[in-house]
């Protein structure tokens, strides 16, 4: 009896997975009619596409005026959205009331900044220390010489006259660059053990974070007049970044204070035994962590303030929001899409800066993350 | 032994600033002396700036007429109202329109942040496509298109749309039919009353009866038959009436019926939209930090699918969600008051603009409005802080 059964000698090939869990039906099938709700909510879903993406699809870009001389083309029935209207008013939207033969000093201003925070913002790129420097303490004093003038021969241009998407950028920029060292300094005041030291950073911060914006920059535009010696009168930009700045300090305080809390007891206690004083165990020990801890919630209110500082319209400064407010009502293009592109067009361009903010926050984090999280 | 039986070293000889308290006391004095010389010099520039523009101070303001109108009332207000009647009137639109939109935000916000989490994919990328477009935009531009180029942008009163012969929509509001209640109908709202403690009183009975017994009690169900049963009964018993007053168009208007105007609207509209998309992320964070072993605890214990979230997951994540959802009604209120900008009457605009520029009491008058949302913000936080204490986790 020496009959052996049959043994395999290799494996069987193995079976395709049924087709209805893999490639497209699969993926339909998971994610779309996992089950009859799942399936319900998909035909709405689907229903509410199909009612909703042809008709923005003509209007953004189907129906869309591209190319015009005025608002003619725009007033036709059935346009859409009036592009040419942002091409025609770029300019205005960009540098505000600008004189055009100076522009070329916003265009410096523009591409100084961009090569600077590039290689800022590209971890690869060495000399980091060197190139913060120049574009957080030098890169602003160049702007300021740059767009005011009066100085080096450069014609003189009041700041009444800086508008559109430069002011924005500007106040943005200083509100972030001025705003966070004040805020790393109320936030340690407030984390303090000196009583006095830490009840005037707790006022300062509540006051401020308990009122809204506006009224700050109420304030500052009917105020800080009232407040400045006589004879010294304060800029209408300027006031609006003092208050911006200040508002922001606080918001920021609050978010470094979480990271300050976050941190384990221990390392302040290592601080201490390693007999470092006070402002080498903070620069040393505690900020470099509590700071890093702190990125998504420094990242959030900086976005807020970069939209916060469309407010500054209410105080009559010509910020790319009040452009395009002011230019909806231009007669030459006037059409019944002339808002509604304007408001787009503005809407686009925070949200890039929003939306890269906030990538940008989301990529740093997972490279600085050094699992070490709690 | 004996090295440690000796006379106690006396302390260190070392220079007073090193010790710890007094360069706390020094320090502490510098600030405090820069602060005060600070406070000092703004005060005494002040009072210098006032006296050389001939202005008055003082709050007795309050007490003079007003003098100009408000299109937009809770309160009876007119032009020869005093400026404490405006403060009231712009206050009280502040509070209605934060109200409701701390409703309808919460009210999206949730059904938003539950649809990210959604297995369908369609759906969750809606929210995902919401979320991410209005957490990127600034406020203010979106009240300024509801308000321009939404609702200025609608047709003029003669060629109003007409929903169900009862709404009707044009450019300068909405108009929808407003209930009219007779003198007997305090006895339905008490009926009301009287439901919702008979639905408390059941609640605690059938929670009692499962604790003790084990068996459950359709709650729900019951409850809703109590509330329509009871007002019901109290409605037919009384007789009483309720008629629309419908909006008719007449001269150059609709009359009759809640008119609501383009600015209330765009700001409700803005706000709400705006503040859905902060909610949702928070109820999405709070959803997703529930350990997921929570959940497979509860699947193990046998609960069913509504008594896993209603037991065991939502009460844990309230926990996370609550704290930052209220920040988020803070911020709501604090924003209405970018109404200012579309001309909605409320505590800004009325009493920081108009107002300010009447009486040109500009330290009083920013000093009572910035003392006005810290009492809500304050207020908003003893309330928080309170419940925090009662839901923190108590750890052994």
């Amino acid at each position: 009896m020496s009959k052996t059964g049959f043994v395999r000698t290799e494996l069987v090939a193995p079976m395709p997975p049924p087709a209805s869990t893999v490639g497209l039906t699969g993926w339909v099938r998971k994610n779309l009619f996992a089950t009859p709700s799942d399936a319900l909510l998909t035909i709405v879903g689907a229903l509410f596409l199909v009612w909703a993406v042809p008709p923005l699809y003509n209007f953004l870009i189907g129906n869309a005026v591209f190319v015009a001389e005025d608002g003619a083309a725009c007033r036709v029935d059935n346009a859409g959205a009036c592009w040419a209207f942002i091409w025609d008013k770029m300019n205005f939207f960009i540098y505000g009331f600008y004189p055009a033969e100076e522009q070329w000093r916003v265009n410096i201003c523009f591409a100084l900044g961009t090569i600077l925070i590039v290689p800022l913002l590209w971890p690869a790129i060495p000399y980091k220390a060197i190139n913060a420097i120049l574009f957080f303490l030098v890169y602003p004093v160049i702007v300021l010489i740059l767009l005011r003038g009066d100085m080096f021969g450069l014609t003189y241009v009041p700041t009444e006259m800086w508008g559109g998407l430069t002011v924005t950028l500007i106040i943005g920029l200083v509100g972030i660059v001025c705003s966070l060292p004040i805020g790393i300094l109320l936030a340690l005041g407030r984390r303090s053990n000196l009583p006095i030291v830490r009840a005037l950073c707790i006022a300062f911060i509540e006051l401020w974070r308990a009122v809204p914006l506006i009224t700050v920059l109420f304030m500052a535009s009917v105020m800080l007049p009232l407040f400045a010696p006589q004879g010294v009168s304060v800029d209408k930009l300027l006031r609006a970044l003092i208050g911006v700045t200040l508002f922001e300090a606080a918001y920021l305080a609050e978010a470094v204070r979480g990271g300050l809390q976050a941190l384990p007891k221990g390392q302040y206690e290592a601080a201490d035994s390693l007999g470092l004083n006070y402002p080498k165990a903070m620069g040393l020990i505690i900020l470099p962590q509590a700071l890093k801890l702190t990125i998504p919630a420094i990242v959030n209110s900086f976005i807020s303030l970069f939209k916060d500082t469309s407010l500054v319209s209410i105080v009559g400064i010509f910020d790319l929001l009040n452009t395009v407010q002011a230019s909806s009502s231009d007669l030459r293009w006037g059409s019944d899409h002339q808002a509604v592109t304007g408001y787009l067009f503005a809407a686009a361009v925070f949200w890039i800066f929003c939306f890269g903010m906030s990538r940008y926050s989301i990529f740093m984090e997972r490279r600085l993350d050094t699992g070490h999280k709690r | 032994m004996s090295a440690l039986e000796g006379p106690r070293r006396a302390a260190p000889k070392s220079s007073f600033f090193n010790d710890p308290v007094i360069r706390g006391r020094i320090y502490q004095a510098l600030v405090l002396g820069i602060v005060a010389l600070a406070l000092f010099f703004v005060a005494n520039n002040t009072a210098e700036n006032l006296a050389r523009q001939n202005k008055t101070t003082g709050f007795d303001f309050f007490f003079s007429t007003a003098g100009f109108d408000i299109f937009f009332t809770l309160i009876p207000y007119s032009r020869a109202s005093y400026y404490w009647e405006a403060f009231l009137v712009g206050l009280l639109n502040t509070l209605l329109v934060s109200v409701l939109g701390i409703i309808f935000a919460t009210i999206i916000g949730f059904i938003v942040g539950i649809a990210r989490l959604s297995r369908n994919w369609i759906i969750s990328t809606l929210a995902a496509i919401y979320v991410e477009t209005l957490r990127n935009v600034p406020l203010l531009l979106m009240l300024f298109f509801w308000y321009f180029a939404v609702l200025k942008a609608m047709p003029s009163v003669r060629e109003s749309i007409i929903f169900f012969d009862s709404i009707a929509i044009n450019n300068r509001g909405i108009n929808i039919p407003m209930p009219i209640f007779d003198n007997l109908f305090y006895l339905v709202v008490i009926g009301f009353f009287v439901a919702v403690g008979a639905v408390i009183a059941l609640r605690r009975w059938a929670r009692l009866r499962l604790e003790k017994t084990g068996q459950r009690f359709p709650v729900l169900t019951t409850a809703l038959a109590i509330l329509i049963f009871i007002p019901g009964v109290a409605w037919m018993v009384s007789g009483t009436n309720v008629e629309l007053d419908i909006p008719q168009l007449g001269g150059f208007n609709f009359r009759g019926g809640i008119n609501l105007p383009p600015e209330f609207t765009a700001l409700l509209v803005g706000i709400s939209t705006y503040t859905a998309a902060f909610i949702a992320e928070t109820v999405r964070a709070g959803i997703l930090a529930v350990n997921r072993g929570q959940t497979e605890a509860a699947q193990s214990l046998g609960l069913r699918d509504n008594d896993r979230l209603r037991l065991v997951v939502i009460p844990q994540a309230m926990r996370v969600i609550i704290p930052p959802m209220t920040n988020q009604y803070l911020n709501l209120l604090k924003n209405s008051s970018l109404a200012a900008a579309i001309g909605y009457p409320e505590l800004v605009s009325v009493f920081m603009g108009t107002t300010l520029n009447q009486t040109g009491r500009a330290v009083e008058v920013v000093f009572i409005t910035m003392m006005v949302y810290l009492t809500f913000s304050l207020l908003t936080s003893a309330l928080m802080n309170w419940y925090n204490r009662r839901v923190a986790l108590v750890e052994r």
